[in-house]
């Protein structure tokens, strides 16, 4: 029997791109990760996958501007929790950094790419597209572990 | 964020309470560095009230410890770590960068 990928539900917001929305954006994630009925651990891990992601469009594509957006939608499925953001900055592929050395001696910890290891971690996929309409970046969440 | 901190014999402790990223992560910072120009490098670091903790603030902690650790004068100890965050810490390779105690009484009686 074929999954269903259909979205039950569908909330979208956009958001000024800048670090004081941050704190608003966790809010929109939480209510939506907690509609999807993830675990206390589950909506954490979202919480912080797309905390860093803004934060990376802020940053990165934006340069710090205070001009452009961030488009947040979340979509439940049945199997699902999917959230989409949509910048109109520079383009910047988070799959493009490499991973840091988490085993490295603390004199040799460089302090970028841990919010890459958590969108990576905690979320079971992340799909990256650019064009001139703008920067996607999908990240999923199963509600459940996939079936094999 | 708010964060207030205590001085006690042998070191400080710091407690932030809501979240830590990006827009308050600076805030963060600045707790730290104040104690740390009074030429204080023993701090403990209360995480009960703290929600969320992003890379930005794994990035103060990370230097503040550098800089404690340094001439060993002193390190960031870390308590009462709330079990998410305390998986945000594993995943980042922290928690063998800093000691962590179930309690605070504990984290500031190591010192």
């Amino acid at each position: 029997m074929e999954v269903s990928r259909k979205p039950l539900i569908v909330h979208t917001a956009v958001f000024p791109a800048r670090y004081e929305s941050l704190a608003s954006i966790s809010q929109f994630i939480r209510q939506a990760a907690a509609q999807a009925e993830l675990d206390s651990t589950g909506v954490y891990r979202v919480d912080s996958a797309v905390d860093e992601a803004c934060s990376n469009i802020i940053e990165h594509a934006y340069g710090n501007r205070v001009t452009g957006n961030i488009e947040c939608t979340c979509q439940i499925d049945d199997t699902a929790l999917t959230i989409i953001l949509r910048d109109y900055g520079r383009p910047f592929n988070p799959n493009a950094i490499p991973e840091p050395d988490v085993t490295a001696p603390l004199e040799e910890r460089t302090d970028h790419g841990l919010g890459l290891l958590f969108i990576r971690k905690w979320m079971d996929e992340v799909h990256y597209e650019f064009s001139e309409q703008g920067n996607t970046l999908t990240l999923v969440k199963y509600r459940k572990p996939p079936k094999q | 964020m708010q964060i207030t901190s205590a001085q006690y014999k042998h070191c400080d402790l710091v407690k932030p309470s809501g979240r830590i990223d990006s827009a308050t992560a600076p805030q963060f910072a600045e707790a730290l560095d104040q104690i740390m120009a009074k030429g204080q490098y023993k701090i403990a670091i209360d995480f009960s009230q703290v929600e969320f903790i992003s890379s930005a603030g794994l990035r103060v902690l990370i230097n503040t410890q550098k800089l404690c650790k340094r001439y060993n004068r002193g390190e960031v100890a870390l308590a009462s770590v709330p079990e998410n965050i305390l998986s945000a810490l594993e995943l980042a390779g922290f928690t063998t960068l800093f000691k962590i105690y179930e309690d605070v009484l504990t984290a500031v009686g190591s010192f």
